[in-house]
């Protein structure tokens, strides 16, 4: 079995879960709990394990889904492979 | 497939403990000296000093009183002293905690002073030593069983494997007959409507949606909202970026298919077996010590950042799958799931790991926490006093 890099917990979801620390520019392989599906991207950052790394383009007001839920809307455009975290993800209740 | 029977202390009422404290409780502040002074002198007795009990009025009150008597008759305690500076509310307070059945006394600081309460309540508690320490463990089985769940300094590793491996062993539990308390209100935010639709009666979900409505209107009443706590920074710091990210790892400890049988107050005792949703903060040692006094006696607790919590009634067993938490405070941790991570685990392999140590925290192995002096008895404060 190849290295896994991130763990999504839904097949819909727009972002990863890094299992280990990520290098910007590294081929990663996700695996998908729902489905036992693998998914892999290109990542742009550099992303710390517990960090999410986007599996989509998303434009700037998309609602990010995790768990196949809402988590929150993207503040700006985000890349696949990029960095989500407060810098571009932010909740929708406050 | 894991362990189901432990050897409990069976109450005088029934119901069962897995540790067997005498414990000397305080009835407010201003009594906490005298009830170290007997703790101090007569040996295997656990002081309950707290910061409150003055003054307090109305709900805050009545949830002083519900949290005093149910710690007081927290099934891990086989007997009770009680010290206040008066005798109205002390009593009040033993005789509550007498409908257990279990020997309990107070004691009045007011016309005797403190030395004199010392003596008197250290006598009492000589005799409730020499009680305690005869009793004998029997079998019991995960029916007998209330346990209580909540996670603290989360990251995005709790809802990928700590929550979900406890949400493998409340269902067991309430499958097996036993009871399960959740709450943490605030931080169930994003995933409220999964736990409505989880509640057994349109009932028990408009009353949890309302105090879930209720505490929202609590915190934007003081102009404020939670952006910088809820998320806590070492939330933040461990990758969770919103509170719906957080509330939807949370609830991964409820499980996937156990019915929420009621919403209770905070400190209120579940009436019936099966899940209970709490009404209570989401601060870890508030939200044990409210646990501990609706009747749970052992606490189930993963961490992703580590947080540290323990109770002086109930073990809390820490559980956590982030690797670098694990690595570097590893004398924190009952429970290593960080083979989830590293997919050397399933889900199920972790549920057992974690039933199996549950289990030996209800034989009396002292977990971690305990061992560490972990002793945080933090009552829950609803408005200021009078």
């Amino acid at each position: 079995m190849a290295q896994t890099h991130f763990f999504v917990h839904d097949k819909e979801d727009h972002v990863g879960v890094a299992v280990v620390d990520i290098k910007a520019g590294e081929e990663v392989n996700g695996w998908v709990m729902e489905n036992d599906d693998t998914v892999t991207v290109k990542s742009v950052n550099d992303i710390p394990l517990g960090h999410k790394i986007s599996l989509k383009d998303l434009d700037q007001g998309t609602k990010v889904l995790k768990y196949n839920v809402v988590i929150g809307g993207a503040t700006q455009a985000v890349k696949t492979g990029e960095h989500v975290h407060t810098h571009n993800l932010k909740t929708l209740r406050w | 497939m894991a362990v189901t029977k432990f050897r409990g202390y069976r109450r005088e009422n029934g119901r069962v403990g897995v540790r067997n404290y005498v414990a000397i409780l305080a009835l407010d502040d201003i009594s906490n000296a005298a009830v170290e002074g007997v703790a101090s002198i007569v040996q295997g007795t656990l002081p309950l000093p707290h910061a409150y009990g003055r003054l307090q009025f109305g709900e805050d009150l009545d949830l002083f009183f519900r949290t005093m008597i149910g710690t007081g008759s927290n099934p891990n305690i086989a007997a009770c002293v009680v010290i206040g500076i008066e005798p109205n509310w002390t009593n009040q307070v033993v005789e509550g905690i007498a409908k257990t059945g279990k020997p309990v006394a107070g004691f009045s600081i007011e016309r005797n002073g403190q030395y004199k309460t010392i003596e008197m309540a250290a006598r009492k508690a000589h005799e409730y030593v020499q009680f305690a320490t005869e009793l004998r463990r029997e079998e019991c089985d995960l029916s007998d069983l209330v346990m209580s769940v909540k996670c603290g300094e989360s990251d995005t590793t709790s809802g990928l494997a700590s929550n979900p491996t406890v949400g493998v062993v409340v269902e067991r539990v309430v499958e097996a007959g036993g009871t399960a308390i959740f709450g943490e209100t605030s931080e169930l935010t994003g995933g409220e409507d999964i736990v409505a639709e989880r509640c057994e009666t349109p009932e028990v979900k408009e009353k949890f949606l309302k105090m879930h409505a209720d505490y929202m209107k609590l915190i934007e009443d003081q102009g404020v909202d939670l952006l910088g706590s809820q998320p806590t920074q070492g939330n933040i710091a461990g990758g969770l970026t919103t509170i719906e990210e957080k509330a939807l790892g949370n609830i991964q400890k409820i499980g996937k298919k156990p019915k929420v049988q009621s919403s209770l107050k905070e400190a209120e005792a579940p009436q019936s077996k099966g899940l209970h949703f709490m009404n209570s903060s989401s601060a870890a040692a508030e939200m044990v010590t409210l646990c501990a006094a609706g009747g749970a006696v052992v606490h189930l607790f993963p961490t992703g950042q580590g947080n540290i919590v323990g109770n002086p009634v109930i073990p809390v067993v820490k559980l956590c799958a982030n690797p670098v938490t694990v690595a570097t405070m590893s004398e924190h941790f009952d429970v290593d799931l960080t083979g989830l991570l590293r997919r050397e685990m399933d889900l199920d392999g972790a549920g057992d790991k974690l039933q199996d140590m549950m289990i030996r925290a209800c034989n009396g192995r002292m977990m971690a926490a305990e061992i560490l002096g972990h002793k945080e008895f933090i009552m829950t404060k609803l408005y200021p006093s009078a």
